[in-house]
C-alpha cells in the first residue's frame, strides 16, 4: 500500500502539469468538489478512528470537521483518507488530500524540506513507553537491552535512538507499518515495550485484551507538538486551517460552546461578537462567509468540548487536560485574538 | 554518355523520401527523438514541480546522519551512520532473504515436483496437496500466517525451548552458538579450499576415465572423505583453534551467539514454500515433456530408475524447466518486498519506508529502489539465460 502511494505520488509529481500553486487554489478546488479531503490515521482511538458504520470521530477528525464547517457551514462535508505514518506526507505533497490531521509532530525538518506547513498545535504530546506490568520495570532507564515495537516513519524512531544513545544503553527496534501491528506484536511478547506518543499509548492500551496488564512509564522523553498540516504555497488555505483551530480555542476561552452559541448571538461582549462574525473583519480576511466560526462552534463545539468528548474524562481514554489546558488555566493552548 | 545513362535510370528509383530504407531510419530517429523529449520534459518538470512545492531535491540527503535503528544488519550499522548506509543495510537484507529463498524454493520445488510424479500413491498425493494448497493462497496471507500464527505464539524468552544450554527457541528468534575463530584457523580454511579443488579435479578425472574405459569410480564416497577428512586433520593438527560463543539470557533478551529473527524466518518460509509450489509444477511439466520412450529406452539398457532420472530425464527436462525457473526466481526476489508487512528490514521497509519518510525525498528514494530491483532482476535473468544456453540441446 505505502509502496503504491509513494510510487503514485512520485509519478504524480513527475507528470503533473507545472501548475504554480496559487493562493486560493485549494479553497477553490475544495468548494468545487464540495468536500474537504482530510488525511487521518488508520485508526487511533480518541484522535481519529472509524466506528462500525464507517463514521470517523476523534480530536484530529474534529479539526477536519471544523475546517469543513468554516468553508461549507456544515461539518459533515469531509471525506477521510486513512494514511499510515509512512504514507501521510507524500499524500499531502501530491495533492491527494487537502489537509492532514493525523497526530503529526511539528519538526524543523518536516516544516522546511517536505514542502509542508504546520498550521498549529492541537495537542501537546511527548513520547513515552508502555510496558507489561509483570516485567517489573518502574523507569525507562531500566530498559537497557530491551526490544521495542515502533511504528515506522515517525519521530518516535528517532527519539528512541537519541534517548538510548544519550543514556549509553542498547536496544532493538522492531518497526511495523501500522500502530495496531505494533500492539499485536507487543501483546504477543515480540518486544518488551511499545513506544509512541503518550496519548497514543493510552489509546493503544485500551486496545489490549487485558488493558490492566500493561502500564505507561512516567518518563516523557521528547516534545511532540501535534497539529494539522497543509501543503506549502497556498497561504489562504493555510490561514483557514490555522484559524479554524484558533476559533475553537478562542471559543473555549470566551465560554462559547455548541449549546449556548445561539444565545450568544445576542451577547453584548465585543470579543464574542467578533468571534461569531457579527462585528469586525468577519469572514472577509479568510475568504469565507461571516459566520464561519459560529458554524464551527455549532457543529463541532469549542476545543474543550472536542477534548473531553474524544480523549478527556468523558471518553474511555481519560486523559487529563494537563499541558493542553488553556494558557490562563496553566496549560500551553493559546490562540491569537480574533479581531 | 555514362552521365546520361545514370540520369535516365534515376527516375526508375523512387525519390529519397519514398525509399523504404530511408523512411524506416527517419521514422525510428523521430521516435527516439520524441521519447528523449518526453523523458527530458518529465525530468525537468519533476524538478520544477518539486521546487515549486518547496520540497528539497538531490541526493545530498544520502550523506546525512540517519538517526534511527535497524533490527538486523549484515554490515556494521548504528544510528550515527548515514542514510546512504541504510540503503546498503536494506539492500543486503533483501539479497539475504532472496538468496536463501531461491535456494530453499529450488530444493522444495525439485523434491515436490518429482514426488508428484512418484508411483507411490501416498507420496504423489502429499505432493499434490502441498502444491494445490500453497499455490492458491495469497503470499501476503502466508507471510502473516507464519509470523503471527506460527512464530509469535512461541514461548517468551524466559520460558525458551532449549536444547542443552546452547540452542534456544522463543518468539524473539532462534538463538544458536556462533563460532569464534582463533589463531591457526587459517590452516583449516586452506584445507577446505584444497579439498574443494581436489574434489573438482577428481570428479573430472573420473568422468573422463569412465568415458574412455567405462570403468566407474566411487566419486561420491571418496569426495566426501576428502571434504571432511582434510579440514578435520588440519583442525586437529592446529589444536582445535575454534571456540563457541553461547547465547545466554541477560536482562530482557538473549545476548551472544547468533540469532535468526522470526521476521526473517517467517518471510523465508513463506517465500520458499510458496515459490516452491510453482517450481514443483515447472519441474513436473519439464519431466512430462520428456517422451516416455526415453525412459523405456534407458530401462531396456538396464539402467536403474534413479540413474535414469538423473542421467536421462532431468538433463532433458531442464531445457523446459529453466525458463520457467527464471521467472519464479524473479518473482521471489520481487515478492520479498512484502517483508514490510511483518517488520523485516528489507530495502523497501528500511530505505523506501523509513528513510523516505524521514527525508521526504520520494522521487530520489523510489528511483533508487526501483533501480535496485531492476538490477537484481536483470542479473538473475542474465545468469539464467547463460545457464539455459549451456543446457540447450547440443547437437553432435
Amino acid at each position: 500500500m505505502k509502496k503504491i502511494y509513494a510510487i503514485a505520488s512520485a509519478v504524480a509529481l513527475a507528470t503533473a502539469f507545472s501548475t504554480t500553486a496559487q493562493a486560493g487554489a485549494t479553497l477553490d478546488s475544495v468548494k468545487k468538489k464540495g468536500f474537504v479531503q482530510c488525511g487521518v490515521s488508520t485508526g487511533l482511538a480518541g484522535f481519529s478512528s472509524a466506528d462500525d458504520k464507517g463514521n470517523w470521530a476523534g480530536l484530529d477528525v474534529d479539526i477536519c470537521r471544523a475546517v469543513a464547517a468554516a468553508v461549507f457551514g456544515s461539518a459533515d462535508k469531509v471525506k477521510y483518507s486513512p494514511l499510515t505514518a509512512k504514507e501521510r506526507f507524500t499524500a499531502l505533497q501530491s495533492g491527494e488530500v487537502d489537509m492532514l490531521s493525523r497526530n503529526t509532530t511539528w519538526t524543523l525538518t518536516r516544516d522546511t524540506s517536505l514542502g509542508l506547513n504546520f498550521a498549529g498545535v492541537n495537542y501537546y504530546d511527548g513520547q513515552g513507553f508502555l510496558v507489561a506490568k509483570d516485567l517489573g520495570v518502574k523507569s525507562a532507564l531500566e530498559l537497557d537491552g530491551a526490544s521495542f515495537c515502533i511504528q515506522a516513519g515517525t519521530t518516535t524512531e528517532l527519539n528512541l535512538a537519541d534517548y538510548f544513545r544519550a543514556n549509553k544503553m542498547s536496544y532493538t527496534p522492531i518497526t511495523f507499518d501500522k500502530s495496531d501491528e505494533t500492539v499485536k506484536a507487543f501483546e504477543a511478547g515480540r518486544c518488551d515495550a511499545l513506544t509512541s506518543d503518550q496519548s497514543q499509548l493510552y489509546a493503544l492500551r485500551i486496545q489490549l485484551k487485558d488493558p490492566g496488564s500493561a502500564m505507561v512509564l512516567p518518563e516523557v522523553i521528547s516534545k511532540e507538538p501535534l497539529g494539522p498540516v497543509v501543503a506549502q504555497g497556498d497561504d489562504e488555505w493555510f490561514n483557514i486551517v490555522r484559524w479554524s483551530l484558533h476559533a475553537m480555542l478562542n471559543a473555549e476561552e470566551l465560554g462559547v460552546n455548541s449549546g449556548n452559541v445561539a444565545k450568544m448571538m445576542e451577547s453584548k461582549d465585543p470579543n464574542i461578537r467578533r468571534l461569531l462574525g457579527l462585528e469586525g473583519i468577519k469572514g472577509k480576511g479568510l475568504g469565507l462567509q461571516d459566520g464561519w466560526a459560529a458554524s464551527i462552534i455549532k457543529d463541532v463545539g469549542n476545543y474543550s468540548e472536542a477534548f473531553e468528548r474524544n480523549v478527556g474524562m468523558s471518553s474511555p481514554l481519560k486523559i487529563a487536560r494537563g499541558q493542553n489546558a488553556l494558557w490562563n488555566k496553566g496549560g500551553l493552548q493559546y490562540a491569537p485574538p480574533i479581531r | 554518355m555514362a552521365d546520361e545513362q545514370q540520369q535516365e535510370s534515376t527516375p526508375a528509383q523512387a525519390a529519397l523520401w519514398r525509399r523504404p530504407a530511408f523512411r524506416a531510419v527517419v521514422f525510428q530517429a523521430l521516435l527516439v527523438l520524441a521519447l528523449c523529449m518526453v523523458g527530458y520534459y518529465l525530468f525537468t518538470n519533476t524538478l520544477h514541480n518539486l521546487e515549486e512545492r518547496g520540497i528539497s531535491t538531490g541526493f545530498g540527503f544520502l550523506s546525512l546522519e540517519a538517526g534511527f535503528g535497524i533490527l538486523q544488519s549484515l554490515i556494521e550499522y548504528s544510528e550515527t551512520h548515514t542514510y546512504g548506509r541504510t540503503f546498503f543495510v536494506g539492500l543486503l537484507n533483501t539479497i539475504l532473504v532472496s538468496g536463501l529463498g531461491i535456494i530453499l524454493a529450488t530444493l522444495i520445488g525439485f523434491v515436490m515436483g518429482v514426488a508428484r510424479l512418484s508411483r507411490n500413491w501416498l507420496i504423489a498425493r502429499i505432493a499434490t496437496v502441498y502444491i494445490e494448497t500453497f499455490r492458491n493462497i495469497p503470499l501476503l496471507l502466508q507471510i502473516m500466517f507464519w509470523y503471527f500464527a506460527v512464530l509469535q505464539p512461541l514461548p517468551r524468552p524466559k520460558q525458551s525451548l532449549s536444547v542443552g544450554e546452547s540452542f534456544f527457541l522463543n518468539n524473539r528468534g532462534f538463538y544458536l552458538p556462533s563460532p569464534v575463530l582463533e589463531e591457526g584457523f587459517w590452516l583449516v580454511m586452506v584445507a577446505i579450499a584444497v579439498a574443494i579443488v581436489t574434489v573438482v579435479v577428481l570428479a573430472r578425472w573420473a568422468h573422463r576415465r569412465q568415458e574412455a574405459t567405462g570403468q566407474q569410480f566411487h566419486t561420491v564416497y571418496v569426495s566426501l572423505g576428502i571434504l571432511i577428512g582434510l579440514p578435520l586433520l588440519a583442525f586437529l593438527a592446529m589444536g582445535m583453534p575454534l571456540s563457541w560463543d553461547y547465547p545466554a539470557l541477560k536482562g530482557f533478551n538473549f545476548k551472544g551467539g547468533m540469532v535468526i529473527i522470526p521476521e526473517l524466518a517467517a518471510l523465508l518460509m513463506a517465500l520458499s514454500i510458496y515459490t516452491g509450489a510453482f517450481i514443483a509444477e515447472a519441474v513436473r511439466s519439464g519431466i512430462l515433456a520428456v517422451s516416455h520412450g526415453q525412459t523405456e529406452a534407458a530401462y531396456s539398457l538396464g539402467l536403474r530408475p534413479g540413474v535414469t532420472l538423473r542421467l536421462v530425464i532431468i538433463p532433458q527436462a531442464l531445457r523446459v524447466i529453466i525458463p520457467q525457473l527464471t521467472s519464479q526466481y524473479l518473482n521471489l526476489t520481487k515478492n520479498s518486498s512484502l517483508a514490510t508487512a511483518i517488520g523485516y528490514p528489507d530495502l523497501v521497509a528500511v530505505f523506501a519506508g523509513t528513510t523516505l519518510n524521514q527525508t521526504g525525498q520520494a522521487v530520489e528514494v523510489i528511483a533508487m529502489t526501483m533501480a535496485v530491483y531492476l538490477t537484481i532482476s536483470l542479473a538473475i535473468s542474465l545468469f539464467m539465460n547463460w545457464y539455459n544456453k549451456r543446457k540447450q540441446l547440443v547437437e553432435r
